[in-house]
């Protein structure tokens, strides 16, 4: 099987997330399109969950993404609690990338202080958020969903579908992606004819 | 020292000194005893005079004693308690001379030379140390001797004093046990007839050292004052405490945190003569009106560098109620860790100490510990291949190898619905209200409950994991229990 880079339209104006701003992905994967930008990320990248979330992230799955020693977690009891960390994260900009698990709907005013702050830090912020829930004062807003590969494939990773669903600077656009372990790299697939 | 005063050792003796610090705390009328549990056994540790009159002693079984006394009263002792009650009382002493340093378990030896005269003589002395001992509730034994040895024998054997250069004299009466002397010495001593230190002073030296060794004359003569004996006093901990009182109150969050500022710096250079890091800082500020707020810092790193800490401590200080306006300041470091002096390298460290000036300010938001990091484990078992701890205490470590893949999502083990119980994974199952069928499944990897630790959600035995990958796409970490037929979701990969 061989990779194809799928060039319309073109992923690479989106996806490195454009910095200084605060992006939004939601869906199934939303969790490994915050993994895949934590390892595009140099220096220590700072996830905001609430403590109530029964999952919890394996640093072991991680491993595969980017060294878990770079990951620091900060468990706050709700989400306006989380909102103030990752302001006061942003802002310091010491943490390049700060990703924030979000479980209800931000107002206009609580995005645009996130979008001040990661302008003031020059990081970049990540919401996870529920379907449907985004802020008008995102950058972009990405849906991930996990796909169905009928090819095996050797390399311990999904095939996932990523789609631009809003974008403030730019087309929308979807794609099909797959990570590489061996080479910690984001492929681009093309899609397969079914 | 030179010539003309005399070397002059005061001995307390606390007999009582655990059951007195617990009667001071809350009075009890009869007997009382501290109950320790010793070699198996509960046994009496330290009780109080009525107690005592009744016949019990100490290390008599707690049983026999409830036997002899029914209405004894008991407590458990604290042998830590009571060693920091030793070290207030050695503060407290530390008021008739510096020269104050701990005998025994329970006792005090102060080198009071050339003090007596400031409480108007040594009887004087040695009346106000009773007094103010026995108002807050002390028994006390107190000897004085020209030695250390002489004022102990005097504190533990008949309570007195001995005039200068007259050791022997009030001495010569007392057992021999006095001297501080071995057990097994005594009762050879007692065979050979010596029983009184007088017996001992007076019979031939040559033969007693062949039969006893040397340490029985050492202590004899310590006593008499042939020999010096050292006092060690005991350094007071360094305080890292610094406060500011202000002529006029103050109330503007500005000025509060100039004033920090000027109580920072001089702990700062405490801090730095000491080479300690500050970890925990409390600023107290006392209001006009007698009421006090406090802000306390916790700090993901020991620091002690004035320009770093004031900025963290804004949000805190923002947060006080000035009242009437705040007329005394107060900063203290509750704890302190030691921070040597660092060799400054060219490569910069810049990043780091941001980093850790952030997780300072998000941890006085959301509390320290709950900024966390992963650090690896030496575990199959999925819950315990990491470890989770707070940032602030601990360093990174970098040994991320996991040998077969992951999920990056773990939780409870939840069931499946729909699925058979049957080794092979389901074809068809349900999960969250979603309904998935299986294309491909690999494993299964059996791991094996840690049978040396105990867990509740592995008591169903051994696990058989698969990676199952759904047609709907998403790629589940399931696990069959072959002892106790079942099938179960643990993670979601990425």
């Amino acid at each position: 099987m061989s990779y194809t880079l799928f060039m319309m339209p073109d992923f690479a104006k989106s996806f490195p997330l454009r910095p200084t701003r605060v992006h939004e992905v939601c869906g199934p994967s939303a969790a490994s399109f915050a993994a895949v930008c934590g390892a595009r990320t140099q220096g220590p990248v700072l996830w905001i969950r609430e403590v109530w979330r029964p999952e919890s992230i394996n640093p072991l799955g991680l491993s595969i993404f980017f060294d878990p020693s770079n990951l620091l977690v900060a468990q706050v009891k709700d989400q306006n609690e989380g909102l103030a960390v990752a302001e006061e994260a942003l802002r310091d900009g010491s943490t390049p990338l700060v990703i924030q698990d979000i479980s209800e709907p931000i107002s206009l005013i609580q995005g645009r202080r996130l979008q001040l702050s990661a302008k003031e830090g020059k990081s970049t912020g990540l919401c996870i958020i529920p379907d449907g829930m985004g802020s008008n004062a995102a950058e972009s807003r990405w849906h991930c969903a996990p796909m169905f590969d009928p090819f095996p494939q050797p390399a311990d990773s999904t095939l996932q579908r990523w789609e631009l669903i809003k974008n403030k600077s730019g087309t929308l656009g979807s794609w099909h992606v797959r990570w590489n372990t061996a080479s910690r790299r984001l492929h681009l697939v093309s899609a397969t004819g079914e | 020292m030179f010539d003309g005063i005399q070397r002059r050792v005061v001995s307390i003796w606390f007999p009582r000194l655990a059951s007195d610090r617990v009667l001071r705390m809350r009075p009890i009328e009869g007997p009382f005893a501290l109950t320790l549990e010793q070699s198996n056994t509960n046994r009496i540790y330290c009780l109080n005079r009525a107690a005592e009159r009744l016949g019990l002693s100490a290390g008599m079984p707690f049983s026999d004693a409830r036997a002899f006394c029914p209405d004894l009263q008991s407590r458990p002792a604290d042998p830590l308690a009571d060693r920091r009650f030793q070290h207030a009382l050695r503060r407290w002493a530390v008021r008739y001379c510096p020269w104050v340093g701990l005998e025994d378990e329970n006792g005090l030896v102060l080198d009071i030379t050339g003090t007596a005269h400031l409480f108007g003589g040594e009887a004087e002395l040695l009346m106000d140390m009773r007094q103010r001992l026995s108002r807050a509730g002390i028994c006390a034994r107190i000897g004085l001797g020209d030695s250390r040895g002489a004022a102990w024998a005097l504190s533990h054997h008949g309570e007195g004093s001995a005039a200068i250069g007259c050791a022997l004299d009030a001495l010569k009466d007392l057992p021999v046990v006095a001297l501080r002397l071995e057990e097994k010495t005594v009762t050879a001593l007692g065979r050979l007839g010596l029983r009184t230190v007088n017996d001992l002073a007076s019979a031939a030296r040559a033969p007693l050292t062949r039969r006893f060794g040397s340490s029985l004359l050492m202590r004899l003569d310590q006593a008499l004052g042939y020999q010096p004996e050292q006092i060690t006093p005991l350094a007071d901990p360094p305080h890292y405490g610094v406060r500011m009182t202000l002529p006029d109150p103050i109330g503007v969050s500005s000025d509060v945190m100039a004033g920090t500022e000027r109580l920072l710096v001089q702990l700062c250079e405490k801090l730095k003569s000491r080479e300690t890091g500050a970890r925990i800082l409390c600023l107290t500020l006392r209001r006009v009106d007698q009421d006090s707020q406090q802000v306390e810092l916790r700090l993901a790193r020991p620091m002690r560098d004035a320009a770093r800490i004031l900025p963290l401590f804004e949000r805190g200080i923002k947060d006080v109620d000035a009242g009437y306006g705040i007329d005394q300041m107060r900063l203290e470091a509750t704890q302190v860790e030691p921070m040597p002096v660092q060799q400054l390298s060219h490569v910069s460290s810049g990043g780091k100490d941001r980093l850790d000036d952030l997780i300072t300010r998000i941890g006085t938001r959301i509390g320290l510990e709950k900024v966390q990091r992963f650090l690896p484990a030496d575990s199959h078992i999925p819950e315990r291949s990491f470890l989770i701890a707070p940032a602030a205490y601990s360093t990174p470590e970098r040994a991320w190898s996991p040998i077969r893949p992951r999920p990056l999502h773990i939780f409870p083990p939840n069931p499946l619905m729909g699925a058979q119980s049957t080794p092979t994974p389901p074809k068809h199952f349900r999960w969250r209200r979603m309904s998935f069928s299986t294309a491909r499944a690999t494993g299964p990897e059996r791991i094996a409950p840690e049978w040396w630790l105990e867990e509740g959600s592995w008591r169903s035995g051994v696990r058989d994991y698969w990676t199952v990958e759904t047609r709907q796409g998403r790629r589940l970490w399931l696990f069959f229990t072959p002892q106790n037929p079942g099938w179960f979701i643990q993670g979601e990969f990425a």
